[in-house]
């Protein structure tokens, strides 16, 4: 038996254009084009032919970006909106926390509210009567429950709201990112009344952001992206195709920033007198990376050798701007030199977002002396393992003479992300592991996660 | 339609709590509380009655003396009329939150809306009541009879215009500018402040199509007048007249229904 069907469904939003917003009916009937007006000019479609069915007593997360549709297929669930096209069948009493205490009136006290939201949510009075007490304390608004809802404070609104929502008894329950609400311990006591819905056989769908809730507490999972279902199925592996996408896409984002800020360093170089070094302040404090810590971005340079491309490639060669913490990485610097060189320096520096350099290097510090370049050549700098926590970071590159004279330097051009499963802090993750004594006993974690 | 009309009486615990919190909401806060809703029609009376008996005295017609009462009798019901109207041009955008988060029949809310304010009338009838004992009108057991059939039948025309009007605001919200021109007009196009018979034959044909006339004159016959309840075929006629129109305007809100959630 299933709790929730839905079967191809679709939902067409209309848009009207701008000059719609501003026509009143007056206009309407003096230029006859009422009809005309009504027709939209633009339609949107936030779903497209999904369907997906809940069987009775699971429960079943929906995820995806935000303006994917999400939502509107709760909505078209919970029979706020109807679909334009396909079908939702519910099976049981519905109860929808879409937006918490959406019915409350202020001037009126908590008493009288939580009775007019029970009987809005479909509980007769004598029902409302009986769960009176069990709403109060849950929300736990014992002291305030009959002073006016406006003197509340939105924690207390939203919570009253919820313990109205969830004392409905549904037998299906429809949850729209409200965990949000609420202070750490009545987030949990939702969390627990959520399992306790399951225990009793309940349907619940939820529409979150929030992946370790879905991983952690759903059957099933969907995934939508720009109104189509992606992924459905085992939560870990539609998480899975989920996370690897939204990498996908921070990486295109990062690939076309780093473009940007490129070609804006090009433009800028192109507009200074080219040739001319002295059209940058020269370092000449020596050979020390110093010049890195100017903070504004761009490129500068005499290019008597040149730094033409930079990029981070995995462990395939392939260039990425998205790695996982501990991942193998490397700084592929190509360079040319126009004519040959016997003095140069080869730099390389990793900032975080704060611009805190986390780690800076060069030839010259590292004892490699320069022989001779001329041409077209690689210069390759090697991490084994990235050990860096989660964020995103610039990478700096530099190629100057042993006195810090410039030839080209990169500033702030190149981004890339690091993700980790850990959510440790700081900039750096030493390798580590921890050792225990055998009286303190340690397992896997039984953590709630932050939601 | 007629499965979401059949359905509206499931709604009934609904529609009375919230008539009782919209009456509650009112007055919360205000010094006189309930007294207000006995203070506004008076206050009103009192102005006309001002205007008309000290200001402008002299070219009423004698059937019309006791002038407040025969007032009283037309401005309690139109009260009820206009200020349902003009709250449910409203009420659909005021009450978005509900409509757009959660599971509502929209419907409820112009109904309440009306009937909150026949409630309003009711605690008027008090007031209208003393002023018939205090004036000695002779009142016909027969012809109160009518009472209730002439509110009924304004009840129904009242909700169809209620509706038509709340969920047309979603989409034209200048009617609400609109209604309020309206209903001023409405009302001195209505024998509330002078009586039928003094409007001359053409006027007269007209201000029949008005259904607020056969309200108001139905109104003044069975309690300021005396003699039998004449106009009962008009009342009758208007009573079928405003149960077709419920349909309409149920079938026009029903239409609309589903734009609510994305337009409001």
């Amino acid at each position: 038996m299933n709790a929730i069907e839905a079967v191809d469904v679709s939902k067409l939003y209309r848009r009207y254009a701008r000059k719609r917003q501003f026509a009143t009916l007056k206009s309407a009937l003096v230029s006859g084009s009422l009809i005309r007006d009504l027709r939209p000019d633009e339609t949107f479609l936030a779903l497209k032919n999904v369907s997906f069915t809940v069987p009775r007593g699971t429960t079943y997360g929906i995820v995806g970006r935000n303006g994917s549709g999400k939502s509107t297929m709760l909505k078209c669930v919970a029979g706020i909106t109807k679909p334009t096209s396909g079908r939702v069948i519910v099976n049981g009493r519905i109860s929808a926390l879409i937006e918490l205490g959406a019915g409350f009136h202020p001037e009126i006290s908590g008493r009288e509210n939580v009775f007019i939201n029970g009987i809005m949510l479909g509980l007769s009075k004598r029902e409302v009567s009986r769960r009176f007490d069990e709403i109060v304390e849950f929300a736990e608004l014992s002291d305030f429950i009959d002073a006016p809802v406006k003197t509340y404070s939105s924690g207390m609104y939203m919570r009253l709201g919820f313990a109205v929502a969830i004392h409905v008894d549904p037998d299906v329950l429809l949850v729209d990112e409200v965990l949000a609400v609420g202070d750490e311990g009545f987030t949990h006591k939702c969390l627990d009344k959520f399992a306790e819905f399951r225990r009793r056989g309940k349907t619940i769908l939820i529409v979150t952001h929030s992946l370790p809730l879905v991983e952690r507490f759903c059957d099933e999972a969907l995934w939508i992206d720009a109104g189509e279902a992606r992924a459905s199925g085992d939560p870990r592996r539609v998480i899975g195709a989920y996370v690897t996408d939204v990498g996908q896409s921070e990486e295109a984002s990062l690939a076309a920033g780093d473009a940007r800020a490129k070609a804006h360093a090009a433009t800028a170089a192109a507009a200074g007198d080219p040739g001319d070094p002295a059209a940058e302040p020269l370092n000449t404090a020596g050979a020390t990376p110093a010049d890195m810590f100017r903070s504004t971005e761009g490129r500068w340079g005499s290019r008597e050798i040149e730094v033409t491309d930079v990029a981070l490639l995995d462990v395939d060669d392939q260039p990425r701007h998205v790695f996982q913490g501990g991942d193998p990485v490397t700084v592929r610097l190509s360079a040319r030199a126009a004519e040959r060189m016997t003095d140069f320096v080869f730099g390389v520096a990793i900032f975080n977002a704060d611009g805190v350099c986390c780690y800076g290097t060069n030839t010259w510090l590292e004892e490699l002396g320069s022989r001779e370049f001329v041409g077209e050549g690689e210069v390759r700098f090697v991490i084994d393992s990235l050990d860096l926590t989660e964020g995103t970071y610039k990478i700096d590159v530099a190629v100057h003479n042993r006195d810090g004279y410039p030839y080209d330097y990169h500033r702030l051009l190149h981004t890339f992300r690091v993700k980790s499963r850990t959510k440790d802090v700081g900039i750096y993750r030493p390798k580590h592991r921890w050792e225990f004594s055998p009286s303190v006993r340690m397992g896997a974690a039984d953590r709630r996660e932050p939601l | 339609m007629l499965r979401n009309l059949t359905a509206l009486p499931r709604y009934r615990a609904l529609i009375q709590s919230l008539v009782v919190r919209e009456l509650k909401a009112r007055y919360r806060g205000s010094v006189l509380g309930f007294f207000w809703s006995f203070a506004n029609p008076l206050l009103l009376l009192l102005i006309y009655s001002f205007v008309f008996t000290v200001v402008l005295p002299g070219t009423r017609p004698a059937e019309t003396e006791p002038y407040a009462l025969f007032m009283f009798c037309g401005i309690l019901p139109w009260t009820w009329f206009s200020a349902s109207l003009s709250e449910a041009s409203n009420v659909l955008i005021a009450g978005g939150n509900l409509i757009k988060k959660v599971l509502f029949p929209a419907e409820v809310l112009p109904i309440v809306t009306v009937l909150a304010n026949m409630v309003h009338f009711f605690l008027g009838l008090p007031i209208l009541a003393a002023f018939l004992i205090y004036y000695r009108v002779p009142l016909n057991v027969g012809e109160l009879l009518w009472f209730p059939v002439v509110v009924f039948t304004q009840l129904l025309l009242t909700l169809s215009l209620a509706l038509i009007v709340s969920s047309l605001t979603v989409h034209f919200r200048d009617l609400k500018d609109l209604l309020s021109n309206l209903l001023t007009f409405w009302f001195f196009a209505t024998p509330i402040i002078y009586p039928m018979t003094m409007v001359p034959g053409l006027g007269k044909r007209l201000m029949d199509l008005n259904p607020f006339t056969h309200l108001a004159v139905s109104y003044q016959e069975i309690l300021f007048y005396d003699g039998p309840f004449g106009h009962w075929k008009w009342l009758l006629a208007l009573l079928a007249a405003s149960v077709l129109l419920f349909l309409f305007g149920y079938f026009v809100f029903d239409r609309l229904r589903d734009s609510f959630a994305e337009e409001v």
